[in-house]
C-alpha cells in the first residue's frame, strides 16, 4: 500500500485552498496520508489545519526553514520521507513546489513528474507539454515517486471525521548557500488568480497602465473577479508580474475568463485551457484569441468595457 | 570567474508539434532554436563578461549532434567556448542533471546560469536537480542579478511576491523572461563563432547508462476548443453569459 507524504510550507492564517485539492490527487492512489509542514516557530497553525485531512502531520520547525528556502527544505523533506518510508512525495506545483521538489527527487533518487493534472495509477501521471497543446503520460519507474500537482485540476478533498496527530520532527539543519534578504508581497484584495471563479485579463490592447486602471480593474470589481494579464503587459510594468497568465505564468481554471485586448498567442492560451467559458474582446476580427473564445466581441475595449461595467452595475 | 550556461535545443515556439515513434516522441519540422529562457541565460552571462574583467563563459548542451548549431549561436552571442554532450533521447531530468554535473566537475565554474524551464517540455526540474547534486544554493526565476565578491544577489519571482536572496558561489541561477532581452548576433560575430572551440563529449563516457527514471507512455494532441459565436454588442454578450452559459 502507498504511503503519501504531502509537503506544505507553513503560512499564517487559513490552509492554502490548493492543499485539499492536492490531497484529493494523492488520495487517488490508495494508501496512508501523512503531512509535513515546514516553517519556523509560527508553523503550528498550518500543521493543525492539515491534520484535519491526514492521519499524521510532522512539523519541522527551525529558524533556517523560516523563509522556506529550497536547499534546507529539500533536506528535511527527504529525511522525513526516508524515515517514514514514503512511497510518494507530493506538493502543489507552486513556485515553491517547483523549486524544492526536484532537489528532494535527487536526494531520494526518485523519478519526478511536474505539474500533473491527472493521476492514472500509482506510477502513471498526465501533464501538459508544448504550451499546453500536448498531453504527456509519464510513468515513474523508481520505488519512490515525487510529484507536483496542478491543484486546480482536482476537486477539494473533504476533511476526515477524526483529525490526525501532530508531531514535531527533528531538523538537521546544515550550512546553506542561500540567504534570505527580503520579500515584497504583491498585496491584493481580489481572489487568488488560480482559484478565482471569474478572471478578467488585459493585454497590450488595453493601451497603457492607466488604461488598465480605468478598464480592467473596475470590470474586475464589478464581477468580483481576479485580474490577469498577458506577458507583454507584465513586462511593460503596467501590472505586477505575478498576474501573468500563460505557459510561463499562472494556469487559471475559472468558470468565466474575459480576455480584453489580448491577441491569443499559444503561450497565453496555455494558461486558459481549463477555463469553462472564454469571452474575448478585440478590435482585430482575425485575432487568434477568437479561436479559443466561446463568445467573441469584435470591438474597441475603450468603448465596450465601460458599457459592460455600467450594465453590470445597473443590475 | 567562470560562468557555465546550460542550454537546450528546442523547436521554435511557433511550430506546431507532431507526434511520432508510436505516440511516444514529439517531432517538428523545425526550425530549431536555443530554448528562449536559455538565450536569456547566455545573454546575462555575456553581459557580465562585458562589465567585468576575467570572465570566461562556457556553454554546454546535452543532445543530438545538431545541437552544435545552437551552441554556435551562443558563441556568436559572445560565449567563449562550447561543449556538446552527445546523447540520444529518450532522457529525463535526473539523467540530464547528472550529465551536467559531470561537466561541472570538470569545469569547476563559479556560477551556473540555466533557463527557468525548457519551452518544449516545461519540465522545470533540471536546474534544481543540478544544484542539489552539487550541494549548492540556487536562485530560480531571476529577474535581476547583481554580483558582489563571491556571491550573487538575486531578485526572483516567488509565490505571492518578489523575493531577494543572496547565493554563495558556486551557485545555480535560472533566468526568467524578464531578466534581459537577448541580442541578435551580428554577421561578423557569427563568422567569428565558427572558429571558437567546440568540444564534443560522449554521454556514455560521462557515465550515462541510457536508463531513465521516467518513461513516456503516450503523447496525445489536445483538441482545440470548438469555435464559439460572435456577439453583436454588450447587451447580447451579457444575455448569453446569463442564459446560455449560465456563468453570471
Ligand atoms: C517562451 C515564451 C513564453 C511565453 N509565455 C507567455 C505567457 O506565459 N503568457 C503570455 O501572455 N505570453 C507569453 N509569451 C508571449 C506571447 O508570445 C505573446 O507575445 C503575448 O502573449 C502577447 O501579449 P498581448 O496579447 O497582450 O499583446 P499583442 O500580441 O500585441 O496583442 C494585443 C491585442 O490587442 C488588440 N487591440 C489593440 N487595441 C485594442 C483595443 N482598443 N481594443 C481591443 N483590442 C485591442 C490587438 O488587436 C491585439 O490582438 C511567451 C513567449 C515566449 C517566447
Ligand atoms: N538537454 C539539455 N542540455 C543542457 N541543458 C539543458 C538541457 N535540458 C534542459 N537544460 C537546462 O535546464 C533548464 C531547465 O530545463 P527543464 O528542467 O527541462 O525545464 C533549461 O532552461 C536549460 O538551461
Amino acid at each position: 500500500m502507498a504511503k503519501h507524504l504531502i509537503v506544505v510550507p507553513a503560512q499564517t492564517g487559513k490552509l492554502d485552498a490548493q492543499i485539499p485539492r492536492l490531497l484529493q490527487a494523492a488520495a487517488t492512489i490508495k494508501g496512508q496520508l501523512h503531512g509535513l509542514v515546514l516553517g519556523d516557530d509560527g508553523s503550528s497553525d498550518t500543521a493543525h489545519a492539515l491534520a484535519s485531512y491526514v492521519q499524521q502531520v510532522y512539523m519541522a520547525q527551525h529558524k533556517r526553514l523560516q523563509h522556506h528556502l529550497a536547499q534546507p527544505c529539500a533536506k528535511v523533506i527527504a529525511d522525513v520521507a526516508k524515515q517514514i518510508e514514503a512511497s510518494h512525495v507530493w506538493s502543489v506545483g507552486s513556485v515553491w513546489g517547483s523549486e524544492t521538489l526536484p532537489r528532494v527527487a535527487v536526494r531520494l533518487q526518485a523519478g519526478m513528474v511536474s505539474n500533473a493534472h491527472q493521476v492514472v495509477d500509482e506510477q502513471t501521471f498526465c501533464r501538459n507539454v508544448w504550451a499546453g497543446s500536448v498531453q504527456q503520460t509519464l510513468q515513474i519507474n523508481t520505488a519512490i515517486k515525487v510529484i507536483t500537482v496542478r491543484a486546480s485540476a482536482f476537486a477539494p478533498a473533504k476533511p476526515l471525521s477524526k483529525a490526525g496527530a501532530v508531531q514535531r520532527c527533528p531538523v538537521d539543519a546544515q550550512p546553506c548557500g542561500m540567504h534570505f534578504v527580503q520579500f515584497e508581497p504583491v498585496k491584493s484584495e481580489r481572489p487568488e488568480l488560480t482559484q478565482a471563479r471569474v478572471v478578467v485579463s488585459g493585454g497590450r490592447g488595453v493601451g497603457s497602465k492607466e488604461g488598465f486602471a480605468q478598464l480592467i480593474e473596475p470590470l474586475a470589481d464589478a464581477l468580483g473577479a481576479a485580474i490577469g494579464a498577458s506577458r507583454v503587459v507584465c513586462d511593460a510594468g503596467w501590472v505586477p508580474s505575478d498576474w501573468q497568465v500563460g505557459q510561463t505564468g499562472k494556469i487559471v481554471a475559472p468558470d468565466l475568463y474575459i480576455a480584453v485586448g489580448i491577441s491569443g498567442a499559444i503561450q497565453h492560451l496555455a494558461g486558459i485551457r481549463n477555463a469553462k467559458v472564454v469571452v474575448a474582446i478585440n478590435t482585430d476580427d482575425q485575432a487568434p484569441i477568437f479561436d479559443a473564445a466561446d463568445y467573441s466581441l469584435v470591438a474597441d475595449a475603450k468603448q465596450v468595457v465601460p458599457e459592460l461595467i455600467a450594465a453590470l452595475k445597473s443590475e | 570567474m567562470k560562468i557555465l550556461v546550460a542550454m537546450k535545443r528546442v523547436a521554435d515556439y511557433e511550430s506546431p508539434a507532431q507526434i511520432e515513434a508510436g505516440g511516444q516522441a514529439l517531432a517538428w519540422d523545425g526550425p530549431f532554436v536555443i530554448n528562449p529562457f536559455d538565450a536569456i541565460a547566455v545573454e546575462e552571462a555575456v553581459q557580465i563578461k562585458e562589465r567585468q574583467q576575467d570572465v570566461e563563459v562556457v556553454v554546454v548542451a546535452v543532445g543530438v549532434a545538431e545541437a552544435q548549431q545552437q551552441l554556435r549561436s551562443s558563441l556568436a552571442m559572445g560565449a567563449d567556448r562550447a561543449i556538446l554532450v552527445q546523447a540520444t533521447p529518450p532522457w529525463d531530468a535526473l539523467a540530464i542533471s547528472a550529465l551536467l554535473h559531470a561537466v561541472v566537475k570538470q569545469e569547476q565554474p563559479d556560477m551556473l546560469l540555466l533557463g527557468k524551464q525548457a519551452s518544449d517540455t516545461d519540465g522545470h526540474q533540471i536546474a534544481e536537480m543540478l544544484a542539489e547534486r552539487m550541494q549548492v544554493g540556487q536562485a530560480t526565476q531571476a529577474s535581476k542579478i547583481e554580483l558582489s565578491g563571491s556571491k550573487a544577489r538575486v531578485t526572483r519571482e516567488a509565490d505571492g511576491g518578489l523575493q531577494t536572496i543572496d547565493v554563495d558561489f558556486p551557485c545555480v541561477i535560472t533566468a526568467d523572461l524578464r531578466l534581459n532581452e537577448p541580442r541578435f548576433a551580428p554577421l561578423p560575430a557569427i563568422m567569428q563563432a565558427k572558429n571558437k572551440p567546440l568540444q564534443i563529449l560522449e554521454a556514455a563516457a560521462l557515465g550515462w547508462s541510457g536508463q531513465t527514471a521516467c518513461t513516456c507512455q503516450q503523447l496525445q494532441l489536445l483538441e482545440k476548443k470548438k469555435k464559439g459565436q460572435r456577439v453583436a454588442d454588450v447587451a447580447t454578450l451579457l444575455q448569453q453569459l446569463k442564459q446560455e452559459a449560465k456563468v453570471l
